[in-house]
């Protein structure tokens, strides 16, 4: 299956685009997803660990399971305000 | 408005309130703020207090030049609705507005911007600090310094 991937600040400067798609099993979780990813782009290996996540625009946690079409976005630590 | 009055004097949960919620790369300038506050201002409303978040110029030791802020926007203004309605629920504001701007901005310049309206003053301070500080706390928003020696995405 596949999930859409959105990055934002420090995550979208590190991996030089704004998405991506991820190529998952079925039943995939979200800490799957993020293992996978660490792989790939070893540059985002050191900021993934202290990111929250959110699928589909709402916190969840990392044993989450994936759907087809999940939109996935790693939250690094907010600075709003 | 009748009913959100009566929510609000009666105590209750006010799901009648007006919500302005955005995430704008506009300038949050004087201006666009008194608007705001004008356009939220009824006759019901006793106290409405607003919060200006602003670009300072040193931080952690630092001197910042700008800060460039990130978000993501269909999340961010889902949850900054969900603090809106909180608000309305716990402290009966009649009127909440929430604006983030994001992009580039320089010492001085307005980056966020809280405004609540509620029958009293009491409740429209507490509204309008668990306001920003859950903005703060869980809304998908990132800032960037930009100081002399270099740029840093940076948490708080």
């Amino acid at each position: 299956m596949q999930v859409k991937i959105r990055y934002f600040a420090a995550l979208r400067e590190t991996a030089g685009r704004s998405d991506d798609t991820l190529e998952l099993p079925a039943g995939a979780t979200v800490a799957n997803a993020r293992e996978q990813m660490a792989a790939t782009h070893p540059a985002l290996a050191r900021l993934l660990p202290v990111c929250a996540v959110a699928v589909n625009r709402a916190y969840v946690a990392a044993d989450a399971t994936l759907t087809e079409g999940d939109e996935l976005v790693f939250i690094p630590p907010l600075g709003g305000g | 408005m009748t009913d959100s009055t009566q929510a609000a004097e009666s105590g209750q949960a006010n799901q009648a309130a007006t919500r302005i919620i955005r995430i704008t790369r506009e300038p949050l300038d004087d201006t666009t703020v008194r608007a705001l506050v004008r356009q939220m201002t009824q006759s019901s409303d006793g106290g409405i207090v607003t919060f200006e978040g602003v670009v300072r110029d040193a931080a952690r030791g630092k001197r910042v030049q700008a800060l460039e802020y990130d978000a993501y926007p269909e999340m961010a203004e889902q949850e900054m609705a969900r603090i809106a309605d909180e608000v309305a629920l716990r402290w009966g504001a009649t009127h909440i507005a929430m604006l983030h701007r994001i992009g580039r901005m320089t010492v001085g310049e307005c980056s966020v911007v809280v405004v609540v309206a509620c029958p009293h003053r009491a409740e429209a301070f507490d509204a309008c600090r668990y306001a920003i500080d859950t903005l703060k706390a869980t809304v998908p928003i990132w800032k960037k310094e930009i100081a002399e020696d270099g740029e840093e995405w940076v948490e708080g």
